[in-house]
């Protein structure tokens, strides 16, 4: 069990969502949610796929912008250009230049972080072999397997040594050992100080969380610690304090 | 500097696509060929039979040019002509000349005239033959000559709509584009980035389609090579920006290939091709919102009548504006991908 010394702490708020609504023509898929992030917190959001964690993440990110609500980085309202130096982000699709080799997606994007020279280099270097990838580096990415293509995505989202983590689905498709590796290295990274928000369906995943935010239908409705979430519902599981405090709100 | 990796990321993309690089720089020069073996072909002799005719005429005829049959009757040379052997039967009946033609091709009905008129006037003896000299271009102008121009502003334009207005889509559909608008990244930096990386590729196909026209296929040029690709670059670079910018409307590469009747094929037929003299005047000023007219009449000018910069100032401002225009509403249009 991940339980966090760090959070406990009082630390600063990193990113505070309050009241954030976001409907597409008719449909509400987001609606009325509040959270708060501290620094150096790992936040997991779970919840069942169209539930609407990914557009919860790109309203986080700034590439969308809510209808209601404010949503506030490191102080700072977004949508906010400056802000997202301070963000890596890994998108749910891998976003990669097949055509590319590793190590040219890897350079272009480090440039667009400002990384330059022997900094960027080493960058590539520390981030390719935090997923196992330093082998791989010259090979186009076309060749790459949809596991190594997760990692490599994973791997740009590091480069720039970004505060604030955003991870959309990261471990998708990446065998259970390789898994358990990054998780460490996510681990690791949220002891170091950097904040890490990661959304999942996968249960297990959910435990190492510090906190967890349940979504459903575009609703957050339960966000604290996985213990504090079982007690709450009785269950022994994550998987079925989901199903009894997801099931009971969401209606 | 961000525009500088973006364009250094398009070209890498770029020379490892083997189909695009051929088809912005093969594809041109093989329909470039193509054309100048169509148009640039010597009218051919027409065949005229002939029946009752003196001799001296026919001798003028041929030498006009014509393949002249002599038949004993009408009869058999309207045989000739039924059969397709001829294009033309000329007859003297009660000491006037008549021609029937074949008349299924205008050109050919043209030429039959030209060659017969030819022969006759010069029988007459008393007309003074005009002495014919060109104030621009020459006596042996082809086809080829005249359309050229347009035809080299044309493939710069169309291939550079195609391979922009794909690109920038897949860019889009891939994810990339979503990803690349969560960095830093500012809308005007992508499309700059986008401008100045395809924008090489755009200058070196403008100076191979140019280059290819005039020094190999011998295309008549009375002007200067240097202002010719200028305005060839400035017409790939309104084809770049339209290219990017109409892609924002299209979901896949099919609804990027139906841009092209709407916005290719009408540009094709006022970019100086066809004559426009007849039409009607308000329809005549569609051809003020088509680039490829500015972009032919000033390759036209320059390469046929050499024409300087200063003659074509119009035309170069108004694809520059074309351009930055185009270019503006892409930075405009990006923000249906990413708000700020
Ligand atoms: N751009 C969009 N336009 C319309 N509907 C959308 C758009 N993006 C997402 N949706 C809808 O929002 C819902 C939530 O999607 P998403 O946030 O991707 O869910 P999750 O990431 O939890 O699987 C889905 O029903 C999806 O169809
Ligand atoms: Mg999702």
């Amino acid at each position: 069990m991940a339980t966090s010394v760090k959070v406990s702490g009082a630390s600063e708020t990193v990113l505070a969502i309050d009241s954030v609504t976001r409907a597409f023509g008719s449909r509400t898929i987001l609606n009325g949610i509040s959270l708060d992030v501290r620094k150096g917190e790992l936040l997991g959001l779970l919840g069942p796929s169209g539930s609407g964690k990914t557009t919860l993440i790109k309203l986080i990110t700034g590439i969308d912008r809510a209808d209601r609500g404010d949503i506030r980085l490191f102080g700072e309202r977004m949508p906010k250009l400056a802000m997202l130096n301070r963000i890596g982000y890994m998108a749910q699709s891998d976003a990669l230049y097949n055509e590319l080799s590793a190590k040219q997606n890897l350079q272009f994007f480090g440039k667009l972080y400002d990384l330059n020279g022997a900094r960027l280099e080493s960058r590539i270097q520390a981030a390719m072999s935090m997923v196992d990838l330093l082998n791989h580096l010259d090979k186009p990415v076309a060749a790459y397997s949809g596991g190594m293509k997760r990692r490599l995505s994973l791997a740009i989202a590091l480069l720039h040594e970004p505060e604030l983590l955003i991870l959309d689905e990261p471990t998708v498709g990446i065998d259970p050992v390789l898994r358990l590796a990054i998780w460490q290295e996510l681990l690791a990274m949220r002891d170091k100080g950097t904040t890490i928000i990661l959304t999942t369906h996968v249960m297990d995943e959910a435990d190492r969380c510090d906190r967890i935010g349940l979504i459903r239908e575009g609703r957050l409705t339960a966000v604290d610690t996985p213990e504090a979430l079982k007690r709450m519902s009785g269950k022994a599981t994550i998987e079925e304090a989901f199903i009894a405090l997801g099931g009971g709100a969401g209606q | 500097m961000r525009i500088r990796a973006l364009a250094v990321r398009i070209m890498q993309q770029f020379v490892r696509d083997k189909r695009s690089l051929a088809l912005i720089f093969l594809a041109p020069l093989l329909v470039l060929t193509l054309m100048y073996f169509v148009f640039n072909g010597q009218a051919a002799e027409p065949d005229v039979g002939v029946t009752g005719l003196p001799p001296s005429i026919v001798a003028k005829l041929e030498s006009a040019g014509a393949n002249v049959t002599v038949y004993d009757n009408r009869e058999a040379g309207m045989e000739g002509l039924r059969d397709g052997e001829l294009d033309a039967v000329l007859e003297m009946a009660g000491g006037s000349p008549s021609i029937l033609l074949e008349g299924s091709d205008p050109a050919v009905n043209q030429g039959v005239q030209m060659i017969v008129q030819r022969a006759m006037g010069q029988t007459g003896g008393g007309g003074v033959q005009p002495d014919i000299t060109y104030l621009h271009g020459k006596a042996n102008l082809t086809s080829f000559d005249s359309f050229g121009p347009v035809l080299v502003g044309f493939f710069s334009f169309f291939f550079v709509f195609l391979l922009a207005g794909v690109s920038f889509l897949r860019e889009r559909t891939t994810g990339t584009l979503e990803r690349l608008l969560a960095t830093p990244v500012r809308r005007g930096e992508v499309v700059a980035g986008y401008l100045s990386g395809f924008g090489l590729f755009t200058l070196l196909q403008a100076a191979l389609i140019a280059g290819y026209a005039i020094y190999v296929l011998g295309l008549y040029m009375d002007g200067s090579i240097w202002l010719v690709l200028l305005i060839n670059l400035l017409l790939s670079l309104t084809a770049l920006t339209l290219g990017t910018l109409l892609s924002s409307f299209a979901s896949t590469e099919f609804q990027i290939i139906q841009f092209i009747p709407i916005v290719i094929v009408p540009q094709v037929f006022f970019s100086g091709l066809f004559s426009l003299e007849t039409m009607n005047p308000w329809l005549q000023k569609l051809s003020f919102f088509m680039p490829l007219y500015y972009g032919a009449d000033a390759l036209r000018g320059t390469m046929i009548r050499g024409e300087g910069l200063s003659d074509n100032t119009v035309n170069v401002l108004v694809l520059l504006g074309f351009s930055i225009v185009f270019a503006l509403l892409n930075v405009a249009a990006l923000k249906k991908q990413r708000s700020i």
